[in-house]
Order: structure tokens, then C-alpha cells, then sequence
């Protein structure tokens, strides 16, 4: 096959492109410039967006002999996936960038304009196998090493563009074992750093990037009884489930811990109550996404509802092309925030995924702000 | 590298020695550089005392443009004035912008037409407003991108009439058309090695006898103080013995690639849609290895894969450091869109390139840019 190789200049992306060249396939990388103002060194823990790791990508390209191309995508990145993060935070939901960039630009620009071109397929170092079943469907899996597995931000990405991507690092058993092989072949990049922020968040600081991007909105923080017992200087800064940086003046009358309910920003206000308040029951997602037929009613199977967050066991009480509900009660499940991706999996195979859109508490009480939508 | 300047490094690298030490060694080197000074400037009608080693066309860029700002200036203060045209090289541009933003230049981009030629009346106007505001005037000999061939000589007419001193960088101008520094009245003059098939990291500024200029590299005073930093013979033997060949082999070789080119540009322009010659129209008033065309609806990358992986090697004109590629500035100020900017091609004819190549580029282009303008622009929203 001719395969596209996205770079990142991170270690995962050089050796999966390593892969892809032993396993006989036609390979040519490509760095995707996401910003019009890199900066020079990579900071911290940030791994794709510097000049720094464009030429680190270069430099493992050429050590692997293959082609290097960077390729623009900063208006498509800047356009999709970073507004899409202001918009979302801005409407008091909380936002997954890397599931947007694998739906808009990774998953789309980029494997649409290499279709285009003639490739067949686009690998990645993504932690995910993509397993042929005996039913002749292609389906997304989970890792082999469950700790690095990124299936939950693929899922988005559906059946038909699946079958144009490749993992090569799928089985891999633990993150050591790729940096051993990136040694082996003389990778520079073998010890570089993990990648664990915001790509397009230069110092990390997403609460300064949100406030430098949305500005001060300044509203009252309550109870569940509405009363008003703090401030703050944008709702957009908290997050269902948010327990720290509060700063609330007086503490709960009971003494126990407050945790964020619901952000309402057209009333810029924060709802905050006890952990129990944040008992999710149902959890109700739209644009769903199905790697094979619409799960019926009954259903079991389980969910994740945010990157690095539990496997539980769940119920699909309805589902249909578009959207989906599940019954989670029992489950442990807390501060399931509006925005996050709630993905179902049957074992390790991935059923399809959709978007928060509302969450029922156990306690019955649908938050303010996450309008009910389901009986 | 050109076989002549290989075995001029390789018999050099024998010897050590340090240029500017008095022992039997560095009295070897000196020798060396001191001929291979003489050879250089020969080529290219200079006196040896008017030749400044640099390490490469970008240095001695530098050194033009700060160099002459810098003494101008100190000279006299009102000599502020930097007149660069908007097509120049970025070690040419760059430096420019840099004195404008640090250090107190007035930065004057001169317009061209929609060939790429510099506007001889924007040169003519600025000079008689600001004639004796002005520190120093830079356009270069042929653009390295587009091909055109610059009115040098109407530039130094003017320039000479207000006493401004001018810097032509000709790095892509040695053997492909005639450079000679006494007969073009220029002051200050930027060759490159490794354009002319010499060794990389090897460049000089042609100095007109009695023009100021201020160092940028300080140090033990070489190069007459104006260029400091110790040099090595072998690179600089190889340097000139690269230009002195290209000079002399210049009218066969311009012949040949010229030919070559026109081929190109000729069955391009009949078998590929949207393919537009930039750059000028008459091959003579143009570089004759180079051609340059948009293909409208492409994006260059992507011909550049689709092209390289049928084993033909092009440029898209211009590249940053990261790689990312940015419409031209060349073609920009020619006045052509930002879509069809992106979608350049620079075809560079050398020593090696054949009628193969040709065929090769002429067989390869229809379907590249067939299947690159269904790829479409795709870094643009909605596209």
C-alpha cells in the first residue's frame, strides 16, 4: 500500500511510520504545520506544534529513508478544532481538542487530501488496533496496553474512515517497548517526552488561554438551592466535576466537599453541591457515530466518558442513527460533563461513540443547564 | 561539485596551515587564498583587493546591507533611507526589515511589474523626493526564484546621480549571464559557491574599491578588517576555481540549459491546463536555467510529491524553516494571487539536467497536476 505517514515528531508517530516501512508498504511522512506562529523549542510536555518537532520529524524520517513533507493545516486546526474549543467552553461544555482534531483534520483534511493524491491509507502512532472480524467487518479496538489505549479519542473518526487507517503500534505491550525499538533503529526522538497538554495551549496554562480568548465574565457561584455562596470571573474556567479552585469564601454548612453541578454561562453562573449531587444515572449523547448496526434497546455493554477515565458497565435503554442513551446508574459515575465524548465498547471492540449531551443524576435532578432530554 | 573544484579542495586539504600565520605553513595558505582571491576576482572583473570572503551568499548579503547602512549613516545621519526591491532574497529582505525595526533605517520596498522586474520609475520618484536620505540601494541581479533579469544598469545610473552607493546580490546570476563588477558600475556585489557547483558555506562580497563598510563580524581583522574570521584555503581554491570555470564554460552552458528550458516551458504551456509562466515572457530578459509556472487549482506540495514520486525533482520557489509553505513573496508582489501563488513550480536547469529531464517533467506534470487540483486547496477553510 502507499501510506501516508503523519509525523508528529514524537516518538509514537516515528516508530509506527518505522512499522509501516518494514511491513513493506510504500511510505511517505508528513508533519502537519497546525500553527502560523510555531514557536522554536518545544515547552514542557507539549509534542507536535514547534519548530523543534517538525525537524525532529524530518530528522526520523530520513534515518527511515522515506520522503518528508510538511503539509499546512493551520487554517483547518485554527478554523475546527481550536475554535471549536472556545465555542464549547464558551457554552459552558468541556471540550476534547483531540477528538475534534481527529475528526476535522486528521481523520479528514489530511487523510481526504491523501486519498486524494493517491495514498491508500494514513498511519499513526495512535494506540488502537483494527482488527478484521469473521464477519468480514473492520472493526476499532482497544490497545493491547490498556494504559496508553486511545481508541476513546478514534472512535469519532467511524467505519469508512477506519478502513483507510493504520496503527502500527496497536499491540504494543507498554510505551518501553516502543522507546527500546526507536533506539534500536537510531531514532533520535527515543527519549522525548510524553505529549499530555494542549497542543495549541503554548504554556499550558488553559485557564489563561480561555480568559485571554473569551475575556473576564464575572458571575455568582450557588448552591442547589440557588444561593449564592461565591464568585467568579468566567464560567467558562469550570468544568462539571471540578472540585478544586473553588475558592469559595465560606465553607458548606455541612462541612463535606463542594464539586461543580453545571456551568450555565447565559446566566454566567456555577452551580456547586456535594459529591453525591454528581451521581450520573443516564447519560444521553448525539452524533453518534456506529462501527455496525445501531445497538438495539438492552443492550450491555460499557462506556467511557472522558480520556484516561474508567471502563463501567452500561445499559443502551435507546439508540438510533443519531443518538444514543445509557442507563450507567450503579456504575460510580461522576461529573460527567456536556462536550466530553461517550464512547461504548463490547469487550474491546468499540460499538460507536457520541457527544455528551446531557446527563440525568441518580438523584433524579436534572442539573440546570443539562436540559434532560430523554423520559 | 564541479570536478575542477573538487580536486582543487582535495589537493589543498593536503596542507595545513593558518592564512594569516607568518610560518612556511601559513605563508602556504596564504598563498592559496591570495590566488585563489586573484582567480575569483578575475572571473568576474574585480581587482583581488575588492574581494571579501564570507562564508556563503547570505553573510555576504549581511554585510551589504548592514554593512553600508551602518558606514552611510555614520557618515552622514540624515542617511537613513534603506531602498530594497520587494523581490530580493530574504538574506537581502531580512536584513532590511531587521535595521528598520532596530535600528532606525527607513525600509523602502521598490515595487516590480507583473514580470517580476523591478520599477525603474518607483527608483527614479523615491530618489528624487529622499536622493539624499538615502543610505544604500540593493536589487538583485537576476531573481532566484522567477528568473528576471533586473535593469542593474539603469539602477546604477540613477543611484550614481545622488551618490548612493548599490549592492546586487548575483548570487544566481554567475554563469548564467555576464557579471562583471567594473563594467556594472555596481559597489557591492554577493556571490555564492555552491550555486556554481562549488563547496557549500563559501560566498564573498565584491567591494568596490574606497566604499565604506561598517564590520559585522569582529575579530582578529581579516579581510581588511571589514570580514573577521580565520579562512580556509582549500574551501576558498575550491570556490574559485568553481566560478572561474562556470564563467568560462557560460556561453555553452546558458545555450544548453536555455534550450532545454524553452522546451519545457513550451510543452507545459501546450499540454497542461491552468499552467502559467511567471516571470518574463521573452527568454532573454530571463535567467536561462530557470522556469517558473503556477498551476492553478494546485497546491505546490502536493505536485511536489506527485512529481518526486514519478523521479522528478522540482522546488516550489520558496521555503521557511519550518517547512511550511508560505505563498511567495516574489510572486506576491508580482501582483498574483494568493490561490494561484500556492500552487508554484521552479524548474532549475544545471549541469546535469538532459532532454530526459525534460521528457520526464513533460510526461509526469498533466497527470501530477490533474490529480494535485482534485486534492485541491485543501489547507483552505471549506476547501
Amino acid at each position: 500500500m502507499r501510506v501516508l505517514a503523519a509525523m508528529s515528531g514524537g516518538v509514537d508517530s516515528a516508530v509506527a511510520a518505522a512499522r509501516a516501512v518494514d511491513a513493506g508498504h510504500d511510505v511517505v511522512g508528513v508533519h502537519m504545520a497546525l500553527s502560523r506562529t510555531p514557536a522554536q523549542e518545544r515547552t514542557g510536555s507539549r509534542g507536535c506544534c514547534s519548530v523543534e518537532d517538525a525537524s525532529d520529524a524530518r530528522r526520523a524520517a530520513d534515518v527511515l529513508g522515506i520522503p518528508y513533507y510538511v503539509w499546512d493545516m493551520s487554517e483547518r486546526f485554527e478554523a475546527t478544532v481550536v475554535a471549536d474549543f472556545l465555542a464549547e467552553y464558551a457554552a459552558g461544555r468541556t471540550p476534547n481538542p483531540c477528538v475534534r482534531c481527529n475528526e476535522h483534520v486528521k481523520f479528514a483534511a489530511l487523510l481526504d487530501k491523501a486519498l486524494a493524491l493517491g495514498f491508500d491509507a494514513v498511519c499513526t502512532g495512535h494506540y488502537a488496533r483494527v482488527v478484521d472480524h469473521a464477519d468480514g467487518t473492520r472493526g476499532l479496538h482497544r490497545a493491547a496496553d490498556a494504559a496508553k489505549d486511545q481508541s476513546y479519542v478514534l472512535a469519532v473518526m467511524g467505519p469508512q474512515r477506519l478502513a483507510r487507517a493504520v496503527f502500527p503500534l496497536g499491540d504494543v505491550v507498554s510505551k518501553a517497548e516502543v522507546r527500546a525499538e526507536a533506539v534500536a533503529r537510531g531514532l533520535s526522538v527515543a527519549a522525548k517526552p510524553d505529549s499530555y497538554d494542549i497542543c495549541f495551549v503554548a504554556d499550558g496554562d488553559t485557564q489563561g488561554f480561555l480568559r485571554r480568548a473569551l475575556g473576564e465574565q464575572p458571575g455568582e457561584v450557588v448552591d442547589e438551592a440557588g444561593e449564592v455562596v461565591g464568585t467568579h470571573d468566567g464560567a467558562y474556567a469550570y468544568t462539571v466535576g471540578q472540585r478544586r479552585g473553588l475558592a469559595l469564601g465560606r465553607p458548606a454548612p455541612d462541612g463535606r466537599p463542594r464539586y461543580v453541578l453545571a456551568v450555565e454561562p447565559v446566566q454566567r453562573r456555577v452551580v456547586v453541591g456535594p459529591a453525591e449531587s454528581l451521581d450520573v444515572a443516564h447519560v444521553r449523547g448525539d452524533a453518534a457515530v456506529w462501527f455496525g448496526t445501531v445497538p438495539p434497546a438492552g443492550t450491555t455493554c460499557t462506556v467511557q466518558v472522558r480520556a484516561h477515565g474508567a471502563d463501567v458497565p452500561a445499559r443502551v435503554l435507546d439508540a438510533d442513527a443519531g443518538s444514543v442513551t445509557v442507563d450507567v446508574a450503579g456504575a460510580g459515575l461522576r461529573g460527567v460533563a456536556a462536550g466530553q465524548s461517550l464512547v461504548l465498547y463490547d469487550g474491546t471492540r468499540v460499538l460507536g461513540q457520541a457527544t455528551v449531551a446531557a446527563t440525568r443524576t441518580a438523584a433524579g435532578l436534572a442539573g440546570a443547564g443539562l436540559a434532560d432530554g430523554h423520559a | 561539485m564541479r570536478p575542477a573544484a573538487l580536486s582543487a579542495l582535495t589537493a589543498a586539504l593536503a596542507h595545513t596551515g593558518n592564512p594569516s600565520s607568518l610560518h612556511t605553513a601559513g605563508r602556504a595558505a596564504r598563498r592559496t587564498v591570495e590566488e585563489a582571491r586573484e582567480r575569483l576576482a578575475a572571473a568576474v572583473g574585480a581587482r583581488p583587493s575588492e574581494v571579501v570572503w564570507t562564508a556563503g551568499g547570505t553573510e555576504a548579503d549581511n554585510l551589504a546591507v548592514k554593512g553600508l547602512f551602518w558606514a552611510r549613516r555614520t557618515q552622514d545621519t540624515a542617511r537613513r533611507r534603506v531602498v530594497v526591491s520587494a523581490v530580493e532574497h530574504h538574506a537581502v529582505l531580512d536584513p532590511a526589515f531587521w535595521l528598520a525595526e532596530h535600528a532606525g533605517a527607513e525600509l523602502v520596498l521598490l515595487p516590480v511589474d507583473a514580470e517580476g522586474v523591478v520599477d525603474v520609475d518607483a527608483l527614479r520618484a523615491e530618489l528624487d523626493e529622499h536622493g539624499d536620505t538615502v543610505a544604500l540601494v540593493s536589487v538583485m541581479w537576476a531573481n532566484n526564484e522567477v528568473g528576471a533579469l533586473q535593469p542593474l544598469d539603469e539602477v546604477v545610473a540613477l543611484a550614481r546621480r545622488h551618490g548612493v552607493p548599490v549592492h546586487a546580490d548575483a548570487v544566481q546570476a554567475v554563469g548564467q549571464v555576464p557579471v562583471d563588477l567594473e563594467a556594472s558600475g555596481v559597489d557591492a556585489l554577493t556571490l555564492s559557491g555552491h550555486k556554481v557547483g562549488g563547496p557549500g558555506s563559501t560566498g564573498a562580497l565584491l567591494v568596490r574599491r574606497g566604499l565604506q563598510l561598517t564590520p559585522v563580524l569582529h575579530g582578529g581583522g581579516q579581510e581588511r578588517g571589514v570580514r573577521s574570521g580565520t579562512l580556509d584555503p582549500a574551501l576558498l581554491a575550491a570556490f574559485a576555481a568553481a566560478v572561474d570555470e562556470a564563467v568560462a564554460d557560460r556561453a555553452t552552458h546558458a545555450a544548453r540549459v536555455g534550450a532545454l528550458r524553452d522546451d519545457l516551458v513550451r510543452r507545459v504551456l501546450t499540454d497542461v491546463p491552468g499552467a502559467t509562466l511567471r516571470g518574463p515572457a521573452d527568454a532573454t530578459r530571463r535567467l536561462p536555467g530557470n522556469a517558473h509556472l503556477t498551476f492553478a487549482g494546485c497546491e505546490g506540495d502536493s505536485l511536489l510529491y506527485l512529481l518526486d514520486a514519478a523521479g522528478v525533482e522540482a522546488s516550489t520557489g520558496s521555503a521557511c524553516q519550518a517547512g511550511v509553505p508560505r505563498p511567495s513573496h516574489v510572486l506576491l508582489a508580482m501582483g498574483v494571487g494568493e490561490d494561484d501563488a500556492r500552487g508554484a513550480l521552479r524548474f532549475s536547469f544545471g549541469r546535469t539536467s538532459s532532454a530526459d529531464d525534460v521528457d520526464a517533467a513533460v510526461a509526469a506534470l498533466p497527470g501530477a497536476v490533474e490529480r494535485a487540483r482534485a486534492a485541491g486547496l485543501t489547507s483552505l477553510v471549506g476547501a
